[in-house]
């Protein structure tokens, strides 16, 4: 039993960030109708800068500010430089130059900061506490826990009760539309990729500190596990990206717990298969609109 | 007097070879123009490529005496063009007043806009019993009510309305004809109205437009296109 809620709580704080990182995936996916592969990498990026300031200054806080608005300006940057000039009638078109994305930007890594694995401090202690000599949570953990429900609540927040977020849902659904009633939808796509690149980052941040370190492929495995939580919970929808996180992330806290970590990838690989199979749409797909 | 909005030598398409030839079209303040013919005529294009959607090869398109073709779409409402597409335009994912508010952002007359919306509400009445209902829900009359009604919240000067009739009953199509008359009649604003309804069109335009395969064949009072046999043989085909 203890060892059953040992790994409860490892798998809520990891299903935290995995639903941090879906929900950055979900974003592009709401706004662009991409999913982005290069998610992983550029939140990495934005990783290193923060660190390499944080190294330099001192503040990790500071580094960890950087790292947030080095998301944004890496994901406008991306939208504006990139994608923009994608031909987007194939779906495929947009995964493949974002798959050349993840190349380019872990080559460019590797060239800056080696190939090897650098320490990532956290900002708060890692040692969990022990509660009737059961190892719960530690106050990493909680930082975790409060940065994304914050997250998610000012991300609800702005698609709700914003006129820029509005705007935002309304380009995606219908751009035509959309410009007719003066919204500048090339400007929400942007905004669209500066954000959800930024919540990719602050999962980074979030999770680099928990594995091996900062390395040009940190977020591979991470982004698998990201994408299930993302696909699970339908792609289109934030809850479902809470939702799905924590499923994914009790599912790897158990299966690793109990069967051994080796087989903890086949466990994501076979959740996301019985769930395509089952229910395409996902647990919170959105529902077919009515028939014009 | 000058034309609120003045088209001349329009040529306009999507690919290489235009769909729209030589339009010349002039349109007074508060005029209610009908703009009829068969399908593929050009109708759509003609609406999509005046709010800048689609972009001309050659011609003028000026609102007031100021050039059109170079503004974005995205300003064309700031202009005073509202641009009600074809099928209507509700963003089906949005609820009712969402897609209502949507039409007034861009204002920065906030009070106004706030009023505007109040007043579509009273005028549609089955729009303030659905507000919270997304737009999927709604039926083929209550999408033209709402696609109307966040016209009407930019308080536009120019309203270009692409078969407003399309799929709905004629009590229904009779009420919408004497509102877009009110409306004309109460604020002055004038109505581009594009119809394969042609008696509806006929019964409130002040002028008829007949296109075919992309050009005007011809322009005449509604009124003479309603009583002149001949005419309407001719170029409506009943
Ligand atoms: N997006 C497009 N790409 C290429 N050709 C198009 C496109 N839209 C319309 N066309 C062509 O342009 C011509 C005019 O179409 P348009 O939609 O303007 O006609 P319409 O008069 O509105 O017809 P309807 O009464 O059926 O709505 C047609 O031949 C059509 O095939
Ligand atoms: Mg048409």
């Amino acid at each position: 039993m203890d060892r059953f809620i040992f790994l409860t709580f490892d798998g809520l704080s990891r299903g935290a960030v995995y639903a941090a990182f879906a929900l950055s995936l979900v974003l592009i996916w709401r706004a662009a109708r991409i999913v982005n592969f290069a998610q992983g990498a550029m939140a990495v990026a934005t990783a290193y800068a923060g660190y390499s300031v944080a190294t330099a200054t001192g503040s990790y806080w500071l580094g960890f500010a950087v790292a947030l608005v080095g998301g944004l300006l890496l994901g406008a940057g991306v939208e504006r430089v990139v994608m923009r000039f994608v031909d987007h009638s194939s779906p495929l078109n947009g995964v493949v130059v974002a798959l050349g994305l993840v190349l380019v930007i872990q080559a460019v890594l590797g060239m800056i900061y080696g190939n090897e694995f650098r320490p990532a401090g956290a900002p708060f202690s890692r040692d969990a506490f022990v509660v009737g000599g059961v190892a719960l949570l530690s106050r990493f953990d909680l930082w975790v826990f409060a940065a994304v429900i914050a997250v998610v609540a000012l991300l609800v927040l702005l698609f709700t009760r914003t006129a820029v977020g509005l705007r935002m849902r309304a380009a995606a659904f219908a751009p035509d539309v959309s410009r007719l009633l003066g919204v500048n939808v090339g400007g929400m796509l942007t905004l669209g990729w500066a954000l959800a690149a930024a919540v990719g980052s602050l999962a980074g941040m979030l999770v680099i500190p928990t594995e091996l370190g900062l390395h040009p492929n940190a977020m591979d495995i991470v982004f698998v596990s990201a994408f299930t939580a993302a696909v699970v919970g339908g792609l289109d929808s934030a809850i479902g990206a809470v939702v799905g996180g924590v499923i994914v992330g009790l599912l790897l806290s158990y299966v690793s717990g109990y069967l051994g970590a080796t087989v903890a990838p086949i466990a994501v690989l076979v959740l996301l298969l019985v769930v395509l199979l089952g229910r395409p749409g996902g647990l919170f797909g959105s529902v077919k609109a009515r028939a014009a | 007097m000058t034309a609120l909005l003045e088209v001349k030598g329009l040529t306009a398409g999507y690919g290489a070879a235009p769909v729209l030839h030589d339009i010349d079209l002039s349109i007074e303040q508060g005029q209610i123009v009908a703009v009829m013919g068969a399908n593929g005529a050009g109708k759509t294009t003609l609406l999509r490529t005046l709010s800048g959607l689609v972009k001309p090869t050659s011609g003028e398109i000026r609102l007031d005496g100021a050039d059109l073709r170079t503004t974005k779409v995205e300003q064309m409402v700031r202009r005073g063009i509202a641009h009600v597409p074809e099928g209507r335009g509700v963003v089906t994912e949005l609820t009712v007043d969402e897609n209502l508010r949507l039409g007034g952002l861009w204002r920065s007359d906030k009070a106004d806009a706030r009023k505007a919306l109040d007043e579509v509400y009273e005028l549609f009445e089955p729009l303030a019993r659905r507000k919270r209902h997304p737009g999927h829900q709604l039926s083929g009359g209550e999408r033209q009510m709402l696609a109307l009604g966040r016209a009407l919240i930019g308080r536009p000067r120019l309203m270009l309305l692409d078969e407003p009739s399309l799929g709905l009953a004629p009590r229904v199509i009779a009420q919408i004809m004497a509102l877009l008359r009110d409306l004309r009649n109460s604020t002055g604003m004038t109505v581009l109205l594009v119809e394969q309804n042609v008696r509806s069109a006929l019964s409130i335009a002040d002028i008829g437009v007949v296109m075919s395969l992309g050009r005007v064949v011809t322009r005449n009072d509604a009124a003479t296109l309603r009583t002149d046999d001949e005419l309407r043989h001719a170029y409506l085909g009943f």
